[in-house]
């Protein structure tokens, strides 16, 4: 993995010292809460409903053992003892106070990682194919130009103050797994026919309120020119997407105003005098940071392994495993292993600090020392050998961390929701809880085979219920209560679509009952071996709707909860609050 | 007192904000050193670069490509920010600089702020009108607050990779 030289290590020590003076003045009053908030943000620190919340960048999802072990004394000093990880393959911590957050970034500067631009209305951090350099449809290893654009947009001078956000995700796959078409700048490498190397750019994608499927702006971009190419839709972004609405800010309503074309037209006419010049990437810096990434020492193995197949007759819950949380790796007698943070009773995302210290000893056994964050909030051993599997199932399923439900209904994404954050209108996390145990039966869970279910307490769509299978939201009505929305038909990857919300909205009790129905209607009409996703596609959403609609949905009522108030069984009180 | 070439200096300027009761025709502009709005410029070119020395300041949604011809008629061009969250006026600076070839002095007014000032310089600025009610000595310390920076703007035409021999990787240094 990428690993800082002194230029790179000097610019966040600079930044650890900048952001401790910008608190010291905050603290002092020297600046206001309005002017301190822009500069916490861009600093990944937001304030919630308890606490303030810290999310720290892990560039496209890779970390060291080391830096693993950091998020576990982090957890413990400075937080409840746990971290939740992100869709967009950071980490968050969200019990922190604001006169430690320096001292965080100084401990986190101390093992190479920051939390620049992990918010604020600047380019994020760059999201990418957590299977990237060891999938068998890989054609471009994407890390090497992921952490080149992460360098380029560190402290982009020009562009720390956009209308709104700015996402990129960069995907080298035949198949796209980092959800290249739900941001705003999508990036595919890819080879020409001539075997240049280059990028697919797609603009303008994005969930939140108005979920759009990225644009092609342009087929092929030559790798010299990408960075120029990014810079140029980022100045048009710039002088014109719009900032006197929050909600109209995005790229993609301004690519929508214009239309790609006209959009397209004026990117390459800023581009023009830029793309020739010293800006261009060089091949020497191509190959430096591609060193970063070489093929770690693999050993010479083949993939069989009849103790292995011995052992899957044997235990049922391992070769369950093995059919969803292993997957094949390009070199023989190797794999990869996802460890589920998706155990049914758990917080999605969430691992506690001994969990990080397990999971960074596994890396250290069995894996190189590397592990990556997914954006389904699971994590990855990218390099395990076949034959080490028994093994490591054994050692975490110690932990829980070995729940055969990677792709499955229980593997949800879910954002914080209405009990951490201030934007949710209902709670998510116990949703999902509700749901997993609801549908804990691993043997239903595998009958139904592959499906997505993401939860969102609100339109901004943390949650990326627009992309789920099944979308569930959380909307605000009237009475304050919690209701939830529930879309059908979202899917990622190459045939991304946004989902349709069915009809009227449920309460919390109902959702689970709804979700059954629809699985249901599947169970119906589905041909063999067709996945969930594919049956919505060939009969359409009508026969679901009726079904979910078609008599009441008698489920009793929880009393009334207050939906901030997080469930005590989960987290120690007292609580913190920044905002009293 | 204004920020300019990283020092503070005496300032003789005075910049021209029309309020409502006046247009960019009618406006009497004073004589002496002014900045006046780009509209202003526009309506009363013909008697305005009759002047010995005049400035033009940009509003955030105003384009330097409006200009045209008259960038090198200026001995300042100043680019408001009205909040210091409003970032237009960083490609505005950037393309008077970069795509215009403007070579007078560029100054920031405005909601002009300390924690601002390093990514001003880098975009073109050398001379900044902090907020009257900062204390100077205190924003000019954001011109340094980093001693490195990775990608090219107008001040540095070199992006890091360019410009220095930067590592690569040693085999040792992998895991931890």
């Amino acid at each position: 993995m990428y690993r800082y030289d002194e230029y790179d290590q000097q610019i966040v020590d600079e930044r650890v010292r900048q952001y401790r003076d910008q608190v010291r003045r905050r603290l002092s009053g020297e600046l206001t809460e309005e002017e301190f908030l822009p500069l916490r943000l861009q600093n990944g620190l937001y304030m919630q409903i308890h606490a303030y919340m810290l999310r720290i960048a892990v560039p496209y999802g890779f970390i060291s053992s080391g830096q693993m072990r950091m998020f576990a004394h982090i957890a413990r000093k400075y937080d409840r003892g746990y971290g939740h990880f992100t869709t967009r393959q950071n980490i968050q911590f969200n019990w922190l106070k604001l006169e430690d957050t320096p001292d965080i970034l100084a401990d986190l500067a101390s093992v190479e990682m920051h939390a620049i631009q992990t918010s604020g209305n600047c380019v994020r951090n760059i999201t990418s194919d957590e299977y990237a350099g060891v999938a068998q449809d890989e054609v471009v290893d994407p890390r090497p130009y992921a952490e080149i654009l992460r360098q380029w947009s560190t402290f982009h001078p020009e562009f720390a103050y956009l209308p709104r956000k700015f996402k990129i995700a960069i995907s080298g796959g035949k198949e796209d797994r980092a959800a290249i078409y739900a941001h705003d700048i999508g990036l595919s490498v890819t080879k020409s026919a001539q075997g240049e190397i280059g990028f697919r750019v797609l603009v303008g994608g994005g969930l939140g309120r108005t979920p759009v499927i990225g644009n092609e702006i342009c087929e092929f971009v030559p790798w010299q020119h990408i960075l120029t190419y990014v810079e140029s839709i980022l100045r048009i972004y710039n002088q014109y997407g719009r900032r006197d609405n929050k909600y109209k800010a995005r790229i993609k309503i301004l690519v929508k105003a214009l239309g790609i074309d006209e959009f397209k037209r004026q990117v390459e006419a800023d581009w023009a005098d830029l793309k020739d010049g010293s800006g261009a990437l060089t091949a020497e810096e191509v190959s430096r940071v591609a060193g970063f990434f070489s093929d770690p020492a693999y050993e010479t193995l083949t993939d069989h392994d009849s103790q292995l197949n011995e052992f899957k007759a044997d235990s049922r819950s391992f070769s369950n495993w093995v059919l969803r949380n292993v997957k094949p790796h390009r070199v023989p007698g190797y794999v990869i292993v996802v460890l589920s943070l998706k155990k049914p009773g758990s917080v999605p995302g969430d691992a506690t600090a001994e969990q990080m210290e397990t999971i960074a000893d596994l890396a250290d056994r069995y894996s190189f020392g590397e592990v990556r964050i997914t954006h389904k909030q699971n994590l990855v051993l990218a390099d395990v050998r076949q034959k080490d599997l028994i093994r490591l199932w054994q050692d975490a399923t110690a932990y829980e961390l070995t729940s055969p439900n990677i792709g499955l209904l229980t593997d949800m994404i879910s954002c914080p929701g209405a009990e951490f954050c201030t934007l949710a209108n209902a709670r998510s996390i116990p949703l999902a809880k509700l749901i997993a145990e609801r549908f804990e039966d691993m043997d239903f869970q595998h009958d139904i085979g592959e499906i997505a279910v993401n939860i969102s307490g609100c339109v901004n769509a943390c949650g990326q219920h627009h992309i789920g299978n099944i979308g569930i939201t959380g909307v605000e009505k009237k009475d304050h209560d919690e209701w939830y929305q529930v879309s059908l038909g979202g899917a990622e990857g190459n045939n991304s679509s946004i989902g349709k919300i069915i009809g009227p909205s449920f309460t919390f009790n109902q959702v689970p009952e709804v979700i059954d129905r629809l699985l249901q209607v599947y169970l119906r009409e589905r041909l063999e071996a067709e996945s969930f996703i594919e049956t919505v596609r060939r009969i359409g959403h009508t026969p679901f709707k009726e079904y979910v609609y078609a008599t009441d949905l008698d489920v009793p009522e929880e009393e009334t909860v207050d939906k901030h108030v997080v469930m005590p069984a989960q987290y120690s009180v007292p609580f913190y609050s920044p905002r009293f | 007192m204004i920020i300019k070439n990283r020092a503070i200096v005496e300032d003789d300027w005075t910049v021209l904000r029309l309020n409502e009761q006046e247009s960019a025709e009618n406006v009497t502009v004073a004589a002496g050193k002014v900045i006046v709005p780009l509209k202003v410029w526009l309506a009363q070119r013909d008697a305005l670069q009759q002047r010995a020395e005049i400035g033009v300041w940009f509003a955030s949604d105003e384009r330097p490509e409006d200009l045209k011809g008259d960038v090198q008629k200026f001995s300042v061009i100043a680019v408001d920010f009205p909040k210091f969250s409003d970032g237009r006026g960083y490609s505005t600076a950037y393309n008077l600089r970069a795509r215009l070839g403007y070579t007078g002095e560029l100054r920031a007014i405005g909601d002009v702020l300390r924690d601002q000032l390093f990514y001003m310089q880098r975009v073109g600025f050398d001379t900044f009108a902090p907020r009257p009610d900062r204390k100077i000595e205190d924003v000019l310390k954001g011109l340094t607050d980093f001693s490195e920076v990775y990608q090219t703007s107008f001040d540095q035409k070199l992006p890091l990779f360019r410009r220095v021999q930067r590592k690569g990787n040693s085999p040792a240094g992998l895991g931890q």
